[in-house]
């Protein structure tokens, strides 16, 4: 089986988005057990492949026998693996969670689908992460788009309209990089990576390469959602169902940073993105402007998912911001947040998820009191906002570590005090969360002293069900212990990652 | 040096963390019980610490790394005289701060007790961590547990001005902390490439690679971080804070998080810049200055005070202060000066404390002006006052006077007479706060006003119950509390006449920093 | 007339360039939901051009279709300059698969936007949704 994990991480959830129709079509309820028996096979294939590439070096299995340049090759080293293990984990935990979330969001009919369509964005994201050719990266790039299209709007309120500008911007990303792939494909002839790192360098200073390199760069930073083509991914992620907005704000811009990273990287060497061109100097500007930018719209959002929406972009700076400074912290950071980012998103998501399950509530300004209601959800929301303050020994703090560090390095001093500013706003967003938590207003709890009943029934305990909280007790032991155990984590994988020339 | 490893500092720092865990699960259906996993916990920490006092007199270091995160980053312990005198302090304080917490809250009948002995055993924990730590990283982690967890205490009345206070106290030293002290944090981890103190201070070997320049913006960036030391312009949370219900006041505003504040800065000015580093380059004096500043500025700004835990809270700027100007002045003297006055200065401020908490339950009185009389009414309390503020003013037989002797010997060490002079007039301005309220309080007569007007139903009758001198009735505290501040107050006069305890402790400490010069 | 050269001579260029950008005239300025798609699909039609232009040859190239090519290929003598370059045109039959599929869901979505506010015109949704707001 060993050999054939690279295919088979693709191939298990395609084949297995069919029969999952399929099943749902003999009895609905089969799906959903069905689905996270897939993932979990998937999340073991992950590990697999992660053990195969610690052990023997890179992987390049060639699909169909072909040989590359010819053939689309699967390449895989530290880094996608690494990515392929993040998304496997938490498309499985999102998937447990799923169930009472989506029997609660979403009409009947609709679940059959909705665990195909996850399935097959799940495929898009993996696809995207293990392939080692540029064009079939675009052609999961558009699965997982169009699957994440599908899903978001089958949410509630604006969800249509939001995903139908999704749509428009999310094509007009994709179809920047298929210009960038073209105008690499006329002057090399190859759409194979590891093929176009020996060609390129000595194309290194002609002008189509330049506008390739360019449209990659834009294209992705519509994808990731980088300031300011963030446009679109609030309005998005905001009123799609709760599941979705977890699995996609943990999982899609955390592939396009990955897929920026290869590009400028390793499809280009180092010398040529950060020496020959001010890219990585743009890039940090636009970063930081990010940061700062998605902190102040997250500090004037009332609705949860739109904090944490916006929250996200500057997350999404963070990772840029690592990736552009051009050194090993810079890039260790960057890798190690999209781990850690990753984690922490789909945490916040899930629990804004159960809060609205049981509770319905969308709004901060709702939320006075709620730990008599749910004292464990408050508990897990309270560590999770402690990381993405960044604040030890919870994992958000490790990589912003390694972030300023890698600013600091590069003698990037302004970079490093914006990395702090925003932590700092960061953490009076979630302040002003936890003490409308906490000491509501005078006014709001005289409101429910009125109706007496009602309190007691606002004060009760109320847990969301099980399905959904141990999912998000793996997520918050996954924020302390990936905290705890970060110093491995670098030594044993993300060391490797780093492109060489830094 | 001899290094003995031991898990007994991280043993000193779980004890109360399972405690808060069994105070969380007691819960407010058996208070008895929960009250007793306090003081148990209180008890056995200091147990603990004091077990590890003989191999600190012994001249070893007990070191325990829990693990390590990169090269030079780690979360580890390392307990040395220094830490150790800190850690008995803040843990022998806790007991005596305990038992009067549980007379305070029983008799005003606070609100969500749990969640205040809950976090008040957690902040104990991170004072403990912070007293133990090897590294400056796990310094910071436990410095931001004790700002987070100290937060619900502040807020604990809930009010408008209560959220109002703490969220102040939260901005000034999570603001601070994050923006500047983790930045000083990068930047020496930058430089050095470690975090570990060393006796003798991490940058000495830096200098010459890197610019002084870099060097002083990375100090300053450490000075404006640490804000638990209230330093000016960075003490408004302070007095801020001073909504908080009184023995939190007296414990982590005397003792626990301001002396966290200068336990810090004492550590990274000896044990991360060095003090041969700090001569040459002349920060110590710099420092010096901006604290003598601080001491003056803050003593006059007490006088204006009328609220009494107002006048406190700056007195304990000012006083603070007197720890960092004593190590700014990076001479022997000096220095040990500056640790002493953390222990002297925190019995003298917890009994004006507990003083203060007790008039406002017997007497429910807050302001100085209301004080008239009040010594005849609460003769026990205010003689614990008098005691107290005797012994922050410096005079003998109290605990402070030994401080302040060393503080103007380093001053004259250091050949900074203009120090003398600061030190003289803020001893001035210190008995110009303090004696008009002991003197209303014994001499005066109580204004009809406030004649009993407001006793409250549940003041406990003190022992005998008139008082034939003045025939006002006598209307103490609880024994709850009266009893742990006149312990206190007793305190700062035996450390008048037996410091050797602390004596030694701060001498090996010294030894360790001038590497036995 | 080295400018009227570098025009003509790279005509394929300008004609995708000018569709990309009357596509994406669309897609902004439009204001019909219905226009905004079909500008992108117009978008996405000039990327494909570019791509097939891209494998175009001088002097009547054709179709790389050989005759008992297979099997012992080494028996025939291929010239390269006869015949088209047959990757783009591959890689652009996934893309249409793509295109069309995108162009489907943004159908869909449609669709599902009609149904809800009965218009396709962007400002009167968002008056609808306005007025919705102010109702709540």
């Amino acid at each position: 089986m060993t050999t054939q994990s690279p295919a088979l991480l693709i191939i298990v959830p395609l084949i297995s988005a069919i029969l999952c129709l399929l099943l749902g079509l003999i009895r609905r309820g089969l799906c959903y057990p069905f689905v996270v028996a897939v993932l979990g096979v998937s999340v073991i294939l992950s590990f697999d492949v992660m053990g195969t590439v610690l052990n023997d070096g890179v992987i390049r299995y060639r699909l169909g026998g072909w040989d590359p340049p010819w053939g689309i090759e699967y390449m895989i080293d530290h880094l996608n693996a690494f990515i392929a293990i993040i998304i496997a984990s938490i498309s499985f935990v999102v998937a447990i969670f799923s169930r009472k979330s989506i029997e609660h969001e979403l009409a009947k009919g609709k679940i059959i689908y909705f665990y195909t369509i996850y399935l097959l964005l799940f495929t898009g994201l993996m696809g995207i992460v293990v392939t080692g050719d540029v064009f079939n990266i675009y052609v999961f790039l558009e699965i997982a788009s169009l699957a994440g299209y599908a899903l978001i709007a089958i949410g509630r309120d604006r969800a249509v309209l939001a995903s139908f500008e999704y749509v428009v911007l999310g094509t007009v990303g994709a179809c920047f990089y298929l210009l960038g792939v073209g105008y690499l494909y006329s002057v090399t002839g190859s759409l194979n990576i590891m093929d176009l790192t020996l060609r390129l360098p000595e194309l290194y200073h002609s002008k189509v390469i330049l506008i390739a390199f360019a449209f990659f760069m834009v294209g992705l930073a519509l994808k990731i959602a980088l300031f300011p083509l963030h446009v679109w991914l609030p309005d998005a992620y905001t009123y799609a169902p709760s599941t979705v907005s977890a699995m996609v704000a943990a999982t899609m811009t955390k592939v396009g940073a990955y897929v920026m990273m290869r590009i400028m990287f390793t499809l280009f060497e180092p010398y040529f993105s950060i020496k020959l061109l001010p890219v990585t100097t743009i890039l940090g500007w636009v970063a930081a402007a990010a940061m700062i930018f998605g902190c102040i719209q997250a500090l004037a959002q009332t609705d949860f998912k739109r904090v944490l929406c916006y929250i996200l972009i500057a997350e999404v700076g963070y990772i840029v911001l690592g990736i552009s400074v051009g050194n090993r912290a810079g890039f260790t950071g960057a890798v190690l947040h999209i781990l850690n980012d990753a984690v922490m998103m789909a945490c916040l998501f899930m629990i804004a998820g159960a809060i609205y399950y049981k509770t319905g509530m969308r709004h901060i300004y709702e939320f006075a009191h709620l730990h008599k209601k749910m004292p464990v959800t408050v508990t897990c929301l309270v560590i999770a906002a402690i990381s993405v303050v960044g604040v030890p020994p919870t994992c958000g703090f490790f990589s912003k570590w390694y972030l300023v560090l890698g600013a600091i390095d590069a003698r990037q001093w302004f970079f490093a005090f914006l990395l702090l500013a925003s932590s700092l706003m960061v953490a009076i967003v979630f302040f002003k969360m936890m003490q409308t938590i906490f000491f509501a207003p005078a006014g709001e709890s005289a409101h429910a002293h009125i109706d007496e009943p009602h309190k007691e029934h606002k004060h009760s305990r109320d847990e969301a069900p099980a399905s959904m909280m141990i999912p998000i007790f793996i997520m918050v032991a996954g924020i302390l212990l990936l905290g705890i155990f970060s110093g491995q984590i670098v030594s044993t994988v993300i060391q490797f990652t780093v492109p060489k020339g830094f | 040096m001899e290094v003995v490893n031991s898990i007994r500092p991280i043993l000193a720092i779980g004890v109360s963390l399972l405690a808060a865990c069994l105070i969380l699960l007691t819960g407010e259906r058996a208070r008895n019980l929960r009250e007793f996993w306090t003081i148990l916990a209180a008890v056995v920490k200091f147990s603990i610490v004091m077990s590890m006092v003989p191999f600190i007199l012994d001249g070893k270091v007990i070191e325990y790394t829990v693990f390590t995160i990169a090269p030079g980053l780690s979360i580890g312990f390392k307990v040395d005289a220094l830490g150790i005198f800190f850690g008995i302090l803040a843990s022998f304080l806790w007991i005596i701060t305990s038992f009067y917490s549980i007379g305070y809250m029983r008799s005003l009948n606070e609100h969500a007790q749990t969640r205040y002995f809950a976090c008040f055993a957690i902040a104990l924990s991170a004072t403990m961590g912070v007293a133990f730590s090897s590294n400056m990283f796990t310094t910071f982690l436990f410095y931001e547990v004790i700002t987070v967890c100290t937060y619900p205490l502040v807020a604990h009345k809930e009010t408008p001005e209560a959220i109002k206070g703490a969220r102040k106290y939260l901005t000034y030293l999570l603001g601070t902390s994050i923006g500047f002290q983790l930045f000083a944090i990068f930047m020496t981890y930058n430089i050095t490439g470690t975090l570990d103190f060393s006796h003798q201070g991490i940058f000495g070997e830096a200098r010459g690679v890197v610019s002084d320049t870099i060097i002083i913006v990375t100090f300053i960036l450490f000075m404006a971080g640490i804000t638990k030391a209230a330093m000016m312009p960075f003490h408004g949370w302070l007095p801020a804070a001073m909504v908080a219900p009184t023995p939190v006041s007296a414990l982590l505003h005397a003792v626990a998080v301001v002396k966290t504040g200068v336990f810090v800065v004492v550590k990274v000015v000896v044990h991360l810049f060095g003090i041969n580093l700090l001569w040459d380059i002349g920060l110590g004096t710099a420092l010096a200055y901006f604290a003598s500043f601080t001491i003056v500025a803050a003593s006059v700004i007490a006088l204006t005070q009328d609220n009494l835990k107002a006048r406190l809270a700056y007195s304990t700027v000012s006083q603070l202060s007197y720890v960092i100007l004593g190590v700014a002045l990076l001479t022997p003297s000096g220095i040990t000066g500056s640790i002493m006055h953390i222990v002297l200065h925190a019995f003298g401020k917890i009994t004006l404390f507990f003083t203060a908490g007790a008039i406002y339950v017997a007497a429910h009185k807050t302001k100085v002006s209301e004080l008239n009389g009040i010594g005849r009414q609460m003769p026990f309390t205010m003689a614990a006052f008098t005691i107290g503020a005797f012994s922050m003013i410096g005079i003998p037989p109290f605990g402070g006077f030994i401080s302040k002797w060393y503080l103007t010997m380093g001053a004259i060490e250091a050949n900074q007479l203009p120090i003398i002079l600061v030190l003289v007039s803020s001893t001035i301005l210190n008995a110009c706060y303090f004696l008009p309220i002991v003197y209303a309080a014994f001499f005066k007569e109580p204004g009809t006003a406030h004649h009993n007007a407001h006793a409250p139903a549940h003041g406990v009758a003190f022992a005998g119950s008139h008082n034939p001198h003045s025939g006002h009735k006598l209307h103490e505290a609880p024994a709850m509390m009266v009893v742990p501040l006149m312990l206190t107050a007793l305190g700062t006069i035996v450390l008048f006449f037996a410091p050797d305890f602390f004596l030694d402790i701060t001498k090996i400490a010294l030894e360790n920093v001038t590497g036995g010069k | 007339m080295d400018t009227m050269q570098f025009i003509i001579g790279k005509f394929n260029y300008w004609i995708y360039i000018v569709l990309m950008m009357i596509g994406f005239y669309a897609m902004i300025a439009k204001r019909n939901l219905v226009k905004k798609i079909v500008g992108m699909n117009i978008f996405q039609t000039a990327i494909i051009l570019f791509f097939i232009s891209t494998s175009s040859k001088k002097g009547g190239a054709t179709i790389p279709i050989i005759q008992g090519g297979h099997g012992d290929a080494a028996g025939h003598v291929i010239d390269a300059a006869q015949y088209l370059n047959p990757l783009p045109h591959v890689l652009m039959l996934t893309a249409i698969v793509v295109m069309v599929s995108t162009f489907g869901v943004a159908l869909a979505l449609l669709i599902m936007i009609y149904r809800e506010y009965r218009t396709f015109e962007e400002d009167e949704i968002y008056e609808t949704l306005e007025v919705m707001r102010l109702k709540k």
